[in-house]
């Protein structure tokens, strides 16, 4: 897979310049189940660039934040501005890798070459993109009977044929074994220094202090901080981060 | 019996001309209203499964109603329209294959569209949010549902078969069970039987269950080799 790295060219096409969807504005974000407030007062902005690992216990709210800023939800209240784009008018330029990726009835190049004909991609990029995933040995072989690690791998591989300007990852590595989540890191890392914006939800201390450059912590629906990584995990700011850190149990 | 069962037996392999004429205009009619109802029925299912719109039960309601037509009362509707005196009369179709084919595809479309709705709704709840995600229109999520839930289709497909080949109200009523015309294996069996002649209607019979069996066990294969690749 590193060979393939270094031949990333042909996979993924050049970053789209015009109209930008960046940086991010989201003010007053609310979301509401009924009674039940999921998300209050959500406030933030992120820069053009760079990876955001989005952080907090279970039930804080981390992965709705994602389906909201990308356009797969509507919020009760409160705004996401993409740039000068509402968040259901930037989804097109967006990617979202699911915790499970869900994976057509197809083989591993046919759910390639699907995505790529939906979005009027050039089919040309299959192998290359296959390539970039270590799958390209896997092209014939049915998806779905790929490992936890190779699914995810070929998710990452058709969010990225998309040529997103900001992938949204959901807890890509969750029960997968370190090989595995080296190789997701390695992807997602090379996307951002491509330019791609990634935005990451992971439990994941150790994923984050690789990858992150800033962090947002949420807690019961609320942002705790929102902090340059360089910052936040050797001094978090909140004591729900500071517990979180440490180990200590959070709710 | 067991002289009748002998006899249809003997009807079976000795290549009776009579007997594979019935045989091969049933296939004829029964396929083409098949393939003739998933054309029409597939589209319906898919859209209504991916559809939210107000009164979208009541369209549930009365799909799955309509799997219970009964063929009779659609034998006496597509009568009543091609008959010389109905709106369709000017065709003369009546008392022909065509005819035959018409019925039995307003019997069975209803079955296709209610159950290929309830197996690509099933599959769009696994695919929705990923599709949103991927910001597909609504004809390129048909298109991949339909394809992704082929196997789980050929099913729905064979149950309308088997509906189409086994009835007998319909065709008998807008095809009129004419010798070397429009007689079937259902409307064979029925005339055979009333004749007396049950030799030619028990070997119509074990046919039409061997064609049943037949098709079961092909599409049954299919679905196998479909799960073994993680397709269905």
């Amino acid at each position: 897979m590193s060979d393939a790295l270094t031949s990333l060219a042909p996979a993924v096409a050049p970053r789209a310049q015009s109209a930008a969807i960046l940086p991010l504005a989201v003010r007053d974000l609310e979301l509401r189940f009924g009674e039940s407030v999921v998300l209050n007062g959500v406030s933030f902005d992120l820069s053009a660039t760079g990876c955001t690992m989005v952080m907090g216990p279970n039930g804080s709210g981390k992965s709705l934040l994602l389906k909201l800023l990308h356009g797969l939800m509507q919020p009760s209240a409160g705004q996401i501005c993409w740039g000068d784009h509402a968040a259901s008018h930037a989804t097109a330029r967006q990617a979202l890798v699911f915790q499970k990726p869900v994976l057509l009835r197809r083989s591993v190049a046919a759910n390639i070459d699907f995505v790529l004909k939906a979005r009027g991609k050039d089919a040309g990029r299959r192998d290359a993109l296959l390539d970039h995933v270590g799958l390209r040995h896997k092209a014939p072989q049915p998806a779905r009977l790929l490992s936890g690690g190779e699914a995810q791998r070929l998710a990452l591989a058709r969010a990225l044929a998309t040529d997103p300007e900001v992938l949204f990852l959901d807890e890509p590595t969750a029960s997968l074994d370190p090989a595995s989540v080296l190789a997701i890191e390695a992807i997602v890392g090379e996307a951002r220094d491509r330019g791609v914006r990634v935005i990451f939800v992971t439990h994941d201390t150790g994923q984050a202090r690789r990858l992150a450059d800033d962090v947002l912590f949420l807690q019961r629906g609320r942002i705790a901080e929102h902090t340059r990584a360089a910052d936040f995990f050797p001094a978090p700011q909140s004591q729900a981060a500071r517990d979180y850190l440490d180990g200590r149990i959070v709710v | 019996m067991a002289d009748a069962f002998g006899l249809a037996l003997q009807l079976v392999f000795s290549g009776d001309p009579n007997l594979h004429e019935i045989v091969l205009l049933s296939l004829r009619v029964s396929l083409t209203a098949t393939v003739l109802a998933c054309l029409i029925g597939l589209p319906v299912g898919a859209l209504v499964a991916i559809a939210r719109f107000p009164g979208r039960n009541v369209v549930l309601i009365v799909m799955n109603a309509l799997m219970g037509l009964p063929p009779v009362v659609v034998g006496l509707l597509v009568y009543l329209h091609l008959s010389r005196s109905g709106p369709l009369g000017f065709l003369g179709l009546l008392y022909t294959p065509t005819a035959m084919i018409i019925a039995q595809t307003i019997l069975i479309a209803p079955i296709v569209a209610a159950l290929s709705r309830q197996v690509l709704e099933d599959l769009h709840s696994e695919y929705a949010e990923q599709f949103r995600s991927l910001c597909l229109t609504k004809l390129q999520t048909v298109q991949a549902l339909l394809w992704d839930a082929r196997y789980s289709l050929l099913t729905v497909g064979l149950a309308g078969f088997g509906r189409a080949v086994a009835e007998v109200g319909a065709v008998i009523i807008v095809g009129g069970n004419i010798d070397h015309l429009t007689r079937v294996m259902t409307t064979a069996i029925a005339l055979e039987t009333s004749k007396g002649d049950l030799a030619l209607a028990l070997a119509l019979g074990i046919i039409l269950l061997v064609i049943a069996l037949g098709v079961n066990a092909a599409v049954q294969s299919v679905r196998m080799t479909a799960a073994r690749q993680a397709y269905v």
